[in-house]
């Protein structure tokens, strides 16, 4: 699949997409960026009177690139009947992300096994330090299209 | 491998991930695994590939609908350490 396919077959929309552009996708991993932009809804309140990108956003951001974007390659394609669901994650978190900041997020298969889907997930900014990483894995409920 | 010690072996595993309502005494080799124990499909994904680790063999994707009963799944680890 091309990678804008991929995009678009993502099941989240604005305010809450947060992929601008995929890089990389292979059976093994994904790599892709997205730009914070200064106003973003969450800033308004995260902190009162200091934006600074909230952790389960960063979270948010990194597994929609690196899992959910990489799942729909591995499954060519995502269909409406999918249901697809966060299982669990565990991130770490070592730099502040701030409004206009643009993010690279890279992500390493550990596997992909009954639907489930689990990563190594990092996120990059753009001085290539790495912002926060993490574990996530997700999961795919597929309707057969066919048997 | 007798089915007795491949039971002892698969509570073990199953054990880390009963909801917390659901406690070890209520694991049977009747016991179904979704239905009674209330695992759900994410964790039942962690026993089959904690089964796999622990047994040294592979559940291919059309095997875990056979994984419903605790004795159901000794009968499927019994016939993969035996081929």
């Amino acid at each position: 699949m091309k990678h804008q396919e991929i995009i678009a077959q993502l099941p989240y929309e604005k305010p809450f997409l947060f992929v601008d552009a995929l890089d990389a996708v292979s059976d093994d991993g994904a790599q892709g960026t997205y730009t914070f932009a200064e106003d973003e809804y969450f800033y308004q309140g995260h902190f009162k009177g200091n934006p600074i990108t909230p952790g389960v956003i960063l979270t948010e951001c990194m597994a929609q690139i690196g899992v959910v974007c990489l799942g729909i390659h591995l499954i060519d394609g995502l269909t409406e009947d999918d249901k697809i669901a966060l299982v669990s994650n565990e991130v770490h978190f070592y730099e502040p992300v701030l409004p206009g900041e643009k993010v690279t997020v890279i992500s390493e298969k550990e596997y992909f096994r009954f639907g489930k889907l689990k990563c190594q997930v990092k996120m990059l900014n753009e001085n290539e330090k790495v912002v926060c990483k993490g574990t996530i894995s997700g999961i795919i409920f597929q309707n057969k299209k066919e048997s | 491998m007798t089915s007795e010690a491949i039971y002892d072996q698969l509570r073990d595993i199953i054990k880390v991930y009963l909801p917390e309502d659901v406690s070890v005494d209520s694991i049977t080799p009747e016991s179904h695994l979704i239905q009674e124990l209330n695992i759900n499909s994410a964790h039942l994904i962690d026993v089959v590939l904690d089964v796999e680790d622990a047994f040294n063999i592979s559940i291919k994707d059309h095997e875990l609908q056979a994984l419903d009963t605790v004795s159901n799944a000794i009968k499927l680890i019994q016939e993969k350490i035996n081929n």
